[in-house]
């Protein structure tokens, strides 16, 4: 078990999930790529489907469009696996609650599909990336009570 | 030698080009993220991607013919296991080996790219049969270059066909002008085989995402990690044994060997950080109408250089 908890934190992929986002919390995103930040220091990449996925980073309020398709993608991700949801939109709906064009939240929503899913909720509006590495962080000691 | 013994050396070599892949995946990703001034993943980085793999679970798609699909990674491993055993024989104890097994293993070279092909197609999912199509046009286009590359080095040794004397005839085939050409076309073609940037368009993750491995995920994912780590670590092997002597065995053989072998990988990584991708066409007309006749033109250098017995040509 503890080899499996260590390989776990040790490799964590990451596949990008907007579900309506202004597109300023997926900028910041792509920004943990760059020198300055550097996610693969912690064994994080980016890949290009949720099959390959440890971690669902969901940016975006989780619209009535996006919503069926979030849940697809948490279905289509192998397990153990990990949400997080990136700023104010996904984690509270922020300034498009109560909106006419919104699903059930991004939380609600994977909820809805598996109610033992882990979520981390990384704040902000877009959050730093040193706060979505915090928030890794957390997700890897989540990862070891699994 | 008895049976035991051949599959002893068998599983030995497999496991320790596995364990030199997995290192060299990692020196690969760790130069990237030198050339891109970042400071990389730490060393033990592929055993935890394997590791962790091989935890999660395994998802099949609802369209996907099971068998095809979950066996094809196998198989590819399994073939490039064996040509790693082979090449490593050769290295190691030129005398043995039969004649012929450079084509051999020219042809096993070509089953781990089949199989990619036939589990994407078994997966039943567009991304992966776009994927598939361009993965069989990359074949078609790179291995008719590679198959002229290795014949120089044929010609240059006396038509020789065999791995072990082709490293230690004496003649290094690098070290002529037919020679050289073929070395770059073959790097090329390495480059091609093991899918990386310019040539990675079968699994371009961002615009097929990851192609050919898009329904993949759990334990064949790991297996074809694996498959693909040892295929970065066969294919410098090859490239070595063929045109650059292989292992000297003299004081300065094995540093020598080593200092090869890694500017061989460097060259890889560094051609994958330079170069954007191209489209399909794009690498058939490369490969065709550049670099065929470039190796065609060599194939003759060659043939004339063994004719009027010029070393140089
Ligand atoms: S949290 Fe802010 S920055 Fe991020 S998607 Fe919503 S509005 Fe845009």
């Amino acid at each position: 078990m503890a080899l499996k908890n260590w390989a776990l934190r040790k490799s964590l992929w990451v596949y990008h999930v907007n579900t309506g986002a202004c597109n300023n919390c997926d900028i910041e995103v792509l920004e943990l790529l760059t020198p300055k930040y550097d996610i693969e220091r912690f064994g994080m990449i980016l890949v290009g489907t949720p099959r390959h996925a440890d971690v669902l980073a969901v940016t975006g309020a989780c619209t009535r469009q996006a919503q069926p398709r979030l849940q697809e993608v948490y279905r289509q991700t192998p397990k153990p696996c990990v949400v997080m949801a990136i700023g104010s939109c996904a984690g509270a709906q922020g300034i498009f609650a109560e909106s006419y064009h919104m699903g059930a939240g991004v939380d609600t929503a994977i909820k809805a599909v598996d109610p033992d899913a882990i979520i981390v909720y990384v704040p902000g509006c877009p959050p730093k990336p040193e706060a979505m590495i915090a928030a890794a962080v957390k997700a890897m000691e989540l990862i070891k009570t699994l | 030698m008895n049976a035991f013994g051949i599959i002893g050396i068998y599983i030995a070599a497999a496991a320790g080009t596995l364990a030199i892949g997995l290192y060299l995946r990692w020196f690969d990703r760790k130069v990237t993220a030198m050339v891109q001034w970042r400071k990389g993943p730490p060393w033990y980085q592929p055993v935890a991607d394997v590791l962790k793999l091989f935890y999660k679970e395994t998802l099949m798609p609802a369209t996907a013919r099971g068998t095809g699909f979950l066996i094809a990674p196998a198989i590819g491993l399994a073939a490039s296991a064996l040509v790693a055993a082979m090449l490593w024989s050769a290295v190691l104890t030129p005398e043995t080996g039969f004649v012929g097994d450079l084509i051999v293993v020219v042809y096993l070279l070509l089953i781990p790219p089949l199989m990619t092909i036939l589990g994407a197609s078994a997966s039943g999912s567009p991304h992966a049969a776009i994927g598939a199509s361009r993965e069989m046009k990359l074949i078609l286009s790179y291995e008719l270059p590679f198959f002229l590359a290795m014949l120089v080095a044929v010609i240059r040794t006396d038509w020789t066909l065999q791995l072990g004397p082709i490293a230690s005839a004496g003649v290094v085939p690098l070290y002529s002008i037919s020679g050289v050409i073929a070395m770059i076309i073959a790097i090329l073609a390495m480059q091609a085989k093991l899918g990386q940037v310019p040539f990675d368009t079968a699994e371009a993750e961002c615009e097929i995402m990851s192609g050919v491995y898009v329904e993949y995920s759990g334990v064949p994912l790991a297996i074809i990690y694996l498959g693909r780590a040892m295929m970065l670590a066969v294919m410098p092997l090859l490239l070595i044994t063929v045109f650059w002597g292989g292992l000297e065995p003299t004081g300065w053989g094995i540093p020598a060997f080593i200092g090869k072998y890694l500017l061989l990988v460097v060259l890889v990584t560094l051609i994958r950080n330079t170069n954007p991708r191209l489209r399909i066409d794009q690498i058939m007309r490369f490969f065709w109408f550049g670099v065929a006749p470039l190796g065609i033109a060599a194939v003759v250098l060659a043939y004339l250089g063994k004719a009027w017995a010029i070393k140089w040509l």
